[in-house]
């Protein structure tokens, strides 16, 4: 063997040694598992912390609420959907309290005259109707349809 | 040189190619490359879980409630141009020209600019990951940072991620960006956590009008496989392959 | 974390159409368009090196070593662009560890140690052993200390040592083509297996960054052929210029018939991503693509050079027409890059509108940084030839 090769052979060899080492040091412990991905990741990815409680979660103490929506237009919708995010208001019901919307930009998201919106919710132009008052001093936001005057 | 030597060399160089190539060509048959066929596999036992997701653009309102309580479910930066799922505005004209709007995503509503008169049609689509199971992104990932989970996910390793951001290059539906707090790759995870703990995801409970749906493939009574059944649904890009997970119903062929 | 969304706000307004949310900053920059341009050189470079030693063409052999030192020089940094601009370079080791299979990316790693350790090293080493253990012998202190070292220890000067030397380089030489062409082709496979990115998703890719690699990587070893005599005060040797500016014209002119077979496909196939690529280059790009790439960087050169492979001014004249060309070239092909690169990325995908891109001065993937890892190699380069010089070489290989 020429003596170039003879020098070349081992350098390369323990080249290739150090990079299997340093592989079996830097991989990480799951890796593989399942699949070419860390697996453990899954489980972290499973455990952060839920901000949106859901709607049953409100039943436990706003049962009452619920039925009454239940008898009304606005039943399909979450709580969460008008009231925003209800994780920190269930762990601390009478320090926090969650969002209570105000406004009739708010009712517009979902109301206001738009061609483009879906003929199953009904439309008002809010530049029309009852401009003068906030939707929720005419309209119970639970009861939609039931006229508080 | 004369013509025999250069003859000789050539010779001897075509030779000396040929062994080359002949070992190159041979390793590669040992190691073939998988990229062609590219998918995870649907678990074959029904009870096993393949999420997959239903969106009915006839029932959308464009309320943009999706949008914002998935921002607030996953903790995504409030600045518009970071999305896991967001709603899109389409309206064709009667001239034929498609304009599609989404401002801040959606969250804080849509107007519509084109007077009445000149619609055609017009209708919201909402947008998220498709969780496809041949996922260009996945494919992409140089490091196993982002995969398929066995139920059919498609979730980021943001402690593995390198941001190299191919995947989102990869991502025909630009669900994909870069978590400017963490600088890794961030996507829409179906909300993992929450549905692997029998709840369902941020966007689906929060939608006025259930034109959301959140099913699995693989139990025939599910709410998706009902609602596959009953409409006529499409699939994004579908020419691309990827095995979207996401079916749409009503989608029209403006949308892309 | 207190992070600056400025920008970001001012990009808003540049938007033009509808894109993705998501899509509005660009993925990639500058730091990526000199990513594949510094491969390209070196995958060029060593090309060149290789017509004189492979294919024996004789005339080039003043330029054989130079050709290898720039190709080492710029392989040196190559991956610097790519490391710098990741999300997290501390992880890149990652890329080597748990490589993914089904990446096109993943391989760069292997790839690039593949070529800078088996074929650029090595030849280099075979190349030069004879007189590193000449010069290891007559230099004294700290450079005499480095030849030592170079020298691995195999000092035998045997003649039949001395033509192992030879035998192996020669087929390392023969390795390293297909592996050039590998390199390359496989940066261009990078981009043209996204299929989700109708700009980039073309077979012809990984083809027409070969050839722009072997333009662009040709007409810097001509550049700094030209450069390096000049401040030596040497002549330049003309017939090896003279066959240099030859092989880039030949080149030249394969790249640019592919890169026209493509456009001419896509145009004549017209898909469904044509009106906006249409629109992307008569607008976004016109000024980097009709101009830049294709009017200075590859019309202007074709046509000097192909006029002086019929007719042949003056030498100072030559001079002057190789040095524009070299120049327009290298020019050429950088904004080839970019309009790859940035130019992919300027239109959403859903085929309604474009972002923008503004290149800042300053910042991580600003000019100053970006423009560094072109700078460096020249410095590489002058180390490489101080330490190395091909013109106080006394082996000479024989060509097989
Ligand atoms: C642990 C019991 C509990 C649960 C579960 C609960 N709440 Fe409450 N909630 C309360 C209490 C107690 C109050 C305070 C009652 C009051 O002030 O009259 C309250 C008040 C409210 C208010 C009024 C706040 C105000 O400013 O007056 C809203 C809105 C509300 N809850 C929404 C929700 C929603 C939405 C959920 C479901 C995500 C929910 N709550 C779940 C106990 C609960
Ligand atoms: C359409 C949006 C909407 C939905 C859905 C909704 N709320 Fe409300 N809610 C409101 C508004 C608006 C107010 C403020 C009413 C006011 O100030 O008069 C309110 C007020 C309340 C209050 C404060 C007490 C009161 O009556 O003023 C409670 C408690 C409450 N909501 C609970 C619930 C619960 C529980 C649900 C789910 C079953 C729910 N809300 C669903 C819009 C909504
Ligand atoms: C998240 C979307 C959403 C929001 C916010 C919302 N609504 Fe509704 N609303 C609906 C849906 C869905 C229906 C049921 C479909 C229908 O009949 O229009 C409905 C029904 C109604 C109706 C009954 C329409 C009829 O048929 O007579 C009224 C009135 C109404 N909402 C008023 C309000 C008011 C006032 C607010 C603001 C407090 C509000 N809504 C906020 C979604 C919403
Ligand atoms: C002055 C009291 C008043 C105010 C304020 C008011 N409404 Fe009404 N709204 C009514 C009455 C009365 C009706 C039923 C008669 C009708 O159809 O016009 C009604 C009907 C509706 C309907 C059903 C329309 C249909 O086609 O059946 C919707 C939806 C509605 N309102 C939404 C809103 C929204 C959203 C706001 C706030 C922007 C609002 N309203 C403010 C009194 C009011």
């Amino acid at each position: 063997m020429p003596p170039q090769l003879k020098r070349l052979i081992p350098l390369f060899a323990i080249f290739i040694f150090l990079f299997l080492a340093a592989r079996s040091f830097l991989v990480p412990k799951s890796f593989g598992e399942q699949g070419h991905y860390r697996f453990n990741s899954i489980a972290e990815n499973k455990e952060k912390a839920m901000i949106y409680a859901g709607k049953e979660a409100c039943d436990d103490c706003h049962s009452d609420r619920i039925q009454e929506m239940e008898t009304d237009l606005h039943k399909g919708i979450s709580c969460e959907t008008c009231h925003g995010p209800g994780s920190a208001h269930i762990a601390n019901p009478d320090s926090i309290k969650p969002m209570i919307p105000k406004g009739r930009d708010f009712c517009g998201m979902c109301h206001s005259l738009n061609p483009s919106r879906s003929k199953l919710v009904h439309q008002v132009d809010l530049k029309e109707h009852n401009v003068t008052e906030n939707c929720i001093e005419c309209h119970n936001p639970h009861l939609p349809c039931q006229m508080k005057k | 040189m004369s013509n025999e030597e250069i003859g000789k060399s050539r010779r001897k160089f075509i030779k000396k190619a040929a062994t080359v190539g002949s070992l190159l060509v041979t390793t590669s048959l040992f190691t073939p490359f998988n990229a062609v066929v590219y998918a995870v596999e649907r678990p074959k036992d029904p009870s096993k879980t393949w999420w997959g997701y239903g969106i009915d653009i006839e029932k959308c309102i464009g309320c943009g409630r999706c949008a914002n309580a998935c921002k607030t479910e996953n903790n995504i930066p409030k600045q518009p141009f970071y999305f896991r799922t967001w709603v899109e505005q389409y309206t064709i004209k009667n001239d034929g020209t498609v304009k599609v709007e989404s401002p801040n995503g959606g969250i804080d509503g849509f107007v519509q600019s084109v007077p009445p008169e000149d619609i055609f049609k017009a209708f919201f689509v909402p947008k998220l990951c498709n969780h496809c199971y041949k996922s260009p992104c996945v494919q992409a990932c140089p490091v196993g940072a982002t995969y398929e989970t066995p139920d059919g996910v498609v979730m980021v390793d943001e402690t593995y991620c390198i941001g190299c951001r191919y995947c989102v290059q990869a991502c025909p539906y630009g669900c994909r960006y870069i978590n400017p707090a963490k600088n890794v790759a961030d996507k829409c995870t179906l909300c993992y956590h929450r549905i692997s703990k029998g709840k369902t995801t941020a966007c689906v409970e929060v939608c006025p009008t259930h034109a959301r749906i959140l099913g699995n493939l693989n139990d025939p009574k599910s709410p998706l496989v009902k609602f596959m059944k009953e409409h006529t649904c499409l699939v994004l890009k579908p020419h691309l392959n990827t095995g979207s997970k996401c079916f749409y119903n009503a989608l029209s062929g403006e949308v892309r | 974390m207190e992070q600056n969304f400025q920008h970001l706000y001012d990009m808003l307004s540049q938007v033009q159409g509808f894109i993705y949310p998501n899509e509005l900053d660009l993925q990639w920059g500058l730091l990526i368009v000199l990513y594949p341009y510094i491969t390209g050189l070196v995958a060029g470079a060593f090309i060149l090196a290789s017509l004189e030693r492979v294919f024996n063409v004789k005339v080039l052999g003043p330029t054989y070593q130079l050709a290898l030192l720039t190709a080492l020089a710029f392989l040196l940094v190559a991956t610097m662009p790519l490391v710098s601009h990741l999300g997290h370079p501390e992880r890149f080791y990652e890329i080597l560890m748990t490589p993914h299979s089904t990446s096109a990316m993943a391989i760069f790693g292997f790839v690039y140690l593949w070529y800078l350790m088996v074929v650029l090293l090595l030849e280099i080493w075979f190349d030069y052993r004879q007189d590193i253990v000449i010069w290891s012998k007559e230099t004294k202190g700290f450079k005499g200390r480095i030849y030592k070292i170079l020298t691995l220890g195999v000092t035998d000067l045997s003649p039949s040592t001395i033509k192992w030397d030879d035998k192996i380089g020669y087929f390392i030489t023969v390795v390293g083509i297909p592996s050039a062409f590998m390199l390359h082709g496989y940066v261009g496979f990078i981009f043209g297996s996204i299929k989700a990115n109708p700009w980039w998703s073309t077979v012809l890719m990984p083809v027409i960054f070969l050839f722009s690699a072997m333009v662009s990587g040709i007409a810097l070893v001509l550049f700094i052929y030209m450069a390096v005599s000049f401040f030596r005060k040497q002549k330049i040797d003309m017939p090896a210029l003279d066959s240099i500016a030859k092989f880039l014209f030949y080149i030249l002119v394969i790249d640019f018939t592919m890169e026209g077979l493509d456009q001419i496909h896509r145009i004549y196939e017209a898909e469904e991503s044509f009106e906006i690529l249409f629109l992307l280059v008569h607008g976004p790009l016109f000024l980097t693509l009709f101009v830049f790439q294709i009017f200075l960087g590859t019309v202007v050169p074709l046509i000097s050079l192909g006029t002086l492979q019929l007719y042949k001014p003056s030498e100072k004249i030559r001079k002057i027409i190789y040095l524009s060309c070299s120049l327009l070239v290298l020019f050429g092909i950088f904004f080839m890059r970019w309009n790859v690169v940035i130019g992919g990325q300027l239109f959403s995908k859903s085929f309604y509108g474009f972002t923008g891109y503004k290149l800042h001065l300053l910042g991580s993937e600003g000019f100053l940084f970006s423009i560094i890892w072109v700078i460096i190699p020249f410095f590489i380069l002058a180390f490489l030839l101080w330490l190395l010089p091909p013109w106080k070489k006394v082996g000479q290989h024989e060509n097989n």
